[in-house]
């Protein structure tokens, strides 16, 4: 594997994989401590029909328009989930089930109805995403990373992800306080005067936000498995919440780059020639590091004393 | 687009039907156990099984399109995701969710490499497989719809005869214990149940959107009725019927998916439900909520007047006015000039009984808004009046 090879065929999917990842583990720390895990789940679903509904509005390939509609979907789906919550008294895992399923299904009946599926759009990319062909045609080689000519033509799933990652880290600087108050003791935060209702639905925006942008590139199998695994595994391997968080990202880094290689280049090692789902081995990968946690992992059991 | 119910539509409803009926029935007891979730992670679960059924059976020599070797495998790996999701759950400090979380996508990503690895195997083998992630109907043949009629009698027959056990333990799982029932074994037969649903839903529904019919029609029940008793019987109607009439509206069209469509019709039936059911709507809701704002506003307005003021919140003023207690120009009519004393009275009944604790409880029957005399007895109304006037 020399570096007129890898650069631009490895290098983009793979930074962009750990970038999605990492946007995904950030937020999803605070969800698994919250009990929250499967918002994440629903989010990644509703995500389809938003998409679907921008292209139909704007009968383009939008990113922005895309991003926006998934968003806009995203909280549609979080508003409508509390509101039958709140008025039919049922237990808030099966509403969310109710939600997410049917949004899903209106997603893929538009996706079917719609000319979507003559472009490039169909459910089987949604779930998988297209990591693979995230290529950088003008790389040379590793010199190419210092020519700006050449850098100016990576992939723009890149830029976005770096962006998005950016702007969630901030976030979690700047909210570290509340966010960690109110998850660790909602009722003590709230007697400080915070604002628990409205941090709760922020954090849930974030998670949106990163499920968006990093659904486009990757799919939504990974963005699900990113929001859970690392965190989870993160948390069998201490009890402060700041080693969690350096933990997550250093499971979702690994996740994201072992799995694409082993997608990419595990098949030829065992004498096959095609590769396989790079999305699904680094999903693959998450939930195996969870397992070692969860048999090696020193915090594994919960604190007794 | 006409509707003609050719051999194959009937049969597909048919299908469609009993599946909607047995994933309702046992969607109910996973809903009641509040584990709905959990068959979502049992049904992501099935793929890798799925896969490597058909990966097995190709290497034996087979189409590997068999249907039971197909079954045996989803069935192993649903049982491998389960034990996940338990020993996640038990042996470690993670809660329910973040166990299913994980079971679900790492599984689901599993399959996927499968499946891309199956693609590679050789082409038009697989075409099966990755159908089974939406459904599709439309080369569904009459051995598929008898063996999902089988499998969804089954279901409803194994369902029928564990409900009471499966619904004693949902309710109180000690309560279940101490009768003797086989707690474990019944939760395992629960999970083979949505498991068959699973399977029998694959060619029809799809894995993706089979946990959509395992949980809408329960939470629908649910709006409907507080008795277990009724909740899987209507659970399983409304499954069925979602099946049938999904099925059937599929078929008026070429592209119309036909497990989105299902699932869309379950999920109408829940949006009907939700603004109409009588005590769980959003309509019995809101009713209820003006009902009791008309109360505050009412009492607070009398006590207004009685004390001489001017009532100048708007609601209030235009309640008190269509009820008859004020004319148009504000002033008190005869009807409202007793009912304002009367509210003043109990206002001033309701201060003194506060003042001695000795009737905190005898207080604790008036809800603080209706007129007294509808919590205590005309005797008590009096006992309390002569206690007033010789303490003041």
């Amino acid at each position: 594997m020399n570096g007129a090879e890898f650069v631009p065929l490895s290098l983009p999917p793979i930074l962009i994989g750990i970038l999605a990842a990492i946007a995904c583990a950030l937020p999803g720390n605070f969800l698994v401590l919250r009990k929250q895990a499967l918002i994440g789940d629903a989010i990644s679903h509703v995500v389809l029909p938003g998409i679907v509904l921008a292209f139909l509005v704007t009968q383009a390939l939008d990113a922005w328009a895309m991003l926006l509609g998934a968003g806009a979907a995203a909280l549609f789906a979080v508003v409508m989930i509390d509101v039958i919550k709140r008025v039919s008294r049922i237990e808030v895992g099966a509403i969310m089930g109710v939600v997410f399923t049917t949004l899903f299904a209106l997603g893929v009946l538009l996706l079917e109805q719609s000319s979507a599926s003559s472009v490039h759009l169909d459910v089987e990319h949604a779930l998988m995403g297209n990591l693979e062909s995230l290529i950088w045609l003008e790389a040379r080689g590793w010199a190419s990373l210092l020519d700006p000519v050449a850098l100016a033509s990576l992939p723009t799933e890149l830029s976005r992800l770096a962006l998005t990652l950016v702007l969630i880290v901030v976030l979690l600087i700047i909210f570290w306080r509340p966010l960690t108050l109110s998850t660790f003791d909602e009722g003590y935060a709230e007697s400080l005067g915070l604002p628990v209702r409205a941090i709760s639905l922020g954090l849930v925006m974030v998670a949106a936000l990163a499920a968006v942008t990093a659904f486009d590139a990757v799919g939504s199998i990974i963005v699900i498995a990113m929001f859970i695994c690392p965190a989870a595994a993160a948390r069998l391997m201490t009890d402060r919440l700041r080693s969690q968080i350096w933990w997550s990202v250093g499971f979702a880094t690994l996740s994201a780059s072992l799995g694409y290689v082993l997608a990419g280049y595990g098949p030829l090692w065992i004498g096959l020639d095609n590769s396989v789902s790079a999305a699904g081995m680094i999903a693959t990968v998450s939930g195996l590091i969870l397992a070692l946690t969860a048999v090696l992992g020193p915090k594994r059991c919960a604190t007794t004393t | 687009m006409a509707f003609t119910l050719t051999y194959n539509v009937a049969l597909v409803m048919f299908g469609a039907g009993l599946l909607g009926v047995a994933a309702g029935v046992t969607g109910t007891f996973m809903f009641l156990r509040k584990r709905a979730l959990l068959s979502d992670a049992i049904s992501h679960a099935t793929l890798p099984g799925l896969c490597g059924g058909f990966m097995v059976m190709v290497a034996l020599g087979g189409s590997g399109r068999a249907l039971e070797g197909l079954l045996l495998g989803s069935a192993v790996s649903a049982a491998l995701g389960l034990l996940a999701v338990n020993f996640l759950k038990s042996q470690t400090r993670l809660s329910e969710d973040a166990a299913i979380g994980a079971v679900l996508s790492s599984f689901f990503g599993l399959g996927v490499v499968m499946l891309t690895v199956i693609q590679n195997m050789s082409a038009g083998r697989q075409a099966g497989l990755d159908q089974l992630l939406l459904g599709s109907t439309a080369a569904m043949l009459r051995e598929d719809a008898e063996m999902i009629a089988i499998g969804a009698a089954l279901v409803f027959l194994v369902g029928f005869v564990l409900h009471r056990a499966m619904t004693l333990t949902a309710f109180d799982e000690n309560f279940a214990r101490a009768l003797g029932l086989n707690v474990p074994l019944i939760d395992a037969a629960a999970m083979a149940l949505v498991l068959a649903v699973t399977v029998a839903g694959l060619k029809i529904v799809g894995l993706i959107l089979i946990v959509a019919l395992l949980i809408i029609p329960p939470v629908t029940a649910r709006l409907w009725s507080n008795r277990a008793a009724y909740i899987w019987p209507i659970a399983g109607a409304i499954g069925g019927a979602s099946g049938l009439i999904g099925a059937g509206l599929s078929s008026l069209a070429p592209d119309l998916p036909t497990g989105a469509i299902i699932v869309l019709v379950a999920a109408g039936f829940f949006l009907v439900s939700f603004l109409v059911a009588p005590a769980r709507g959003a309509l019995a809701s809101a009713m209820r909520h003006r009902k009791f704002q008309r109360r505050v506003h009412r009492r607070q307005g009398l006590l207004a007047l009685a004390q001489g003021y001017r009532i100048l919140e708007p609601y209030t003023r235009k309640l008190l006015q269509r009820e008859g207690y004020v004319r148009a120009d504000g002033v008190m009519t005869e009807r409202g000039q007793s009912a304002a004393t009367a509210a003043q009275r109990d206002e001033a009944r309701v201060a003194y009984l506060r003042s001695k604790p000795d009737y905190a409880e005898f207080l604790s029957r008036h809800d603080g808004l209706s007129d007294l005399s509808r919590a205590f007895t005309r005797d008590e109304l009096a006992h309390i009046d002569t206690r007033m006037e010789a303490a003041s």
